[in-house]
């Protein structure tokens, strides 16, 4: 099955939580679609929604809660049937 | 007063630190992991690392900042702007400490930090409120009719609140009906306290502020800044003094700022904001900031009194330097915040490396910045890279260098909004300061059409 890797088109602080309070916004295993929200990066107190980009299942994510990422680097890896 | 801790970063870390040595109090600096090699943390005397780059990890914990003042025999507290400078909890660790927080007391600053609680000190010292509810309306039975008497349209706003968050505009009752469930529960998310209030919305509103000093008995005004030109609720351009209000209203403003600070007995420098309505020039109290601000630049530019340096000797104990009448005005200043962001992308923040950098300087022109060649943006912290401060004999004059400081302005490596506000500077509207808070917006969303 194709292999889709989602990236973070801006550097800063990657959240799978919309609040601290709130449940993630996707889980390992959990389905998702083009433009399902699944984490927010926080880059100079704003914050901008990464979207999977793709249809399918969320294999994994390649970043923990509170990583700071880079521009480009993926953050987790959604599988397209 | 003969330590200094500077509880924060970037260019205001970089201008307390200033004042501080111009006043020979020795000077530390805190810092986080991305900040270690910053202006800031090289200019002061002392450096402090106080955890990783991200500010939930950093300059916003009170105990690490404490350690740091322990460790490095500080006496004192500055809290610049942001981070701790509203909370009441840090002021009463410091005071706790054994320490000078450098602000006012911490009863004052939970006081006026709770919007439904200022309004009532407001109230008791005679300055007008916007039309609204006196405190928290229990439900939405209770905000429709409260919002009956006020008129619409009326704003829901969250007690708890700031900077244009928890705010809600709904033209009639059935909106209000609808939105009230729904806004509480946000702001109990939000800020962990779902307490509404209603108050009345001015469509043409201008932001205008009162500068004032007090020393915990007797209490100064430093004149207005206009800060009606805002992009999301954050301030763009600021100018000292209101060009959008007559000398009547500025008379009238100004004695209810100082009415305010007796009331409380305000220690040091603090910010009493008004709604303008731009239509009949009534005006009405809406918070009271009690930190230095951002644009304090412009007020020191028009009356020559450092307000960073009266805070720390204030702090220090002083009584206030002047009464009333030796505080002067002369001429005109305007300040433009320059940020990292590119207006051609919706201001999408643009941290990284630069290269050359060159800042405006020259006669009547001043640039508060942290950023020198070669230094790196940081993802952590705003986006604000320098503010841009001229000074002239009138607006006009102080307009035209504008055009001279914003064209002087270069940054590599990075986009900014200097090349907006440089365009900005050239609309009619600006010169003829014929705008309210929604002016900015309004100009913008016009500006990308036409792209």
């Amino acid at each position: 099955m194709p292999r889709h890797e989602v990236v973070s088109p801006i550097p800063g602080v990657f959240y799978r939580r919309p609040d601290p309070d709130s449940p993630p916004f996707a889980e390992d295993g959990g389905p998702v679609s083009d433009d399902s929200p699944i984490g927010l990066v926080e880059v100079m107190k704003s914050f901008h929604h990464i979207t999977a980009g793709a249809t399918g299942t969320i294999v994994e994510f390649l970043v923990d809660n509170e990583d700071e990422v880079d521009a480009g680097q993926p953050v987790a890896v959604v599988e397209t049937p | 007063m003969r330590r200094l801790l500077v509880a924060n970063r970037g260019e205001i870390a970089v201008r307390i630190i200033r004042a501080a040595r111009d006043l020979g109090i020795g000077t530390v600096a805190v810092h986080s992991q991305a900040d270690a090699d910053a202006l800031h943390t090289r200019l002061a005397d002392t450096a402090v690392g106080i955890g990783p780059s991200p500010a939930s990890k950093s300059y916003l914990v009170a105990e690490a900042i404490l350690d740091a003042a322990e460790r490095t025999g500080a006496d004192a507290v500055h809290p610049g702007y942001g981070f701790l400078s509203e909370r009441a909890s840090f002021a009463a660790a410091v005071a706790d400490a054994g320490l000078i927080f450098v602000g006012p007391t911490a009863s004052t600053i939970e006081r006026m930090g709770d919007k439904v609680a200022a309004r009532e000190v407001a109230r008791a010292a005679g300055v007008p409120t916007v039309p609204g509810t006196p405190g928290g309306v229990p439900d939405a039975d209770a905000a429709a009719e409260a919002a009956r008497s006020i008129g619409y349209p009326v704003m829901l706003k969250a007690a708890a609140g700031g900077g244009g968050r928890g705010i809600r505009v709904v033209h009639d009752e059935d909106a209000l009906r609808g939105a009230f469930g729904q806004a509480s529960t946000e702001a109990r998310k939000a800020f962990g306290d779902g307490t509404m209030y209603l108050e009345r919305f001015v469509e043409r509103a201008r932001h205008v502020e009162v500068q004032v000093l007090g020393d915990g008995s007797a209490a100064v005004h430093l004149f207005e800044r206009e800060c009606s030109l805002q992009r999301r609720r954050q301030k763009v351009v600021e100018e000292a003094v209101s060009p959008g209000i007559t000398e009547a209203v500025r008379e009238g403003m100004t004695r209810a700022a100082v009415a305010l600070c007796r009331e409380v007995g305000y220690t040091s420098a603090g910010t009493v904001e008004f709604l303008v309505d731009d239509e009949t020039q009534e005006f009405f109290f809406i918070e009271m900031n009690t930190r230095i601000q951002v644009e304090h630049p412009t007020t020191e530019l028009i009356t020559g009194i450092d307000l960073v340096a009266e805070q720390l000797r204030i702090a220090a104990g002083e009584p206030l330097r002047f009464a009333q009448p030796d505080v002067a005005r002369r001429g005109h200043a305007i300040e433009y915040r320059v940020c990292a962001e590119d207006p051609g992308q919706d201001f999408m923040p643009q941290p990284g490396g630069v290269g050359r950098v060159t800042l405006p300087s020259g006669p009547w022109v001043r640039c508060d910045t942290w950023l020198e060649p070669d230094a790196t943006v940081p993802p952590y912290y705003d986006s604000l890279l320098a503010k841009v401060v001229v000074w002239g004999a009138d607006r006009d004059e102080a307009l035209a260098r504008s055009r001279r400081a914003l064209d002087e302005f270069a940054v590599d490596g990075i986009p900014t909004t200097a090349g907006l506000l440089r365009e900005l500077v050239d609309e009619p509207w600006v010169a003829a300061a014929d705008f309210h808070t929604g002016t900015l917006e309004s100009w913008l969303a016009e500006r990308k059409e036409n792209a």
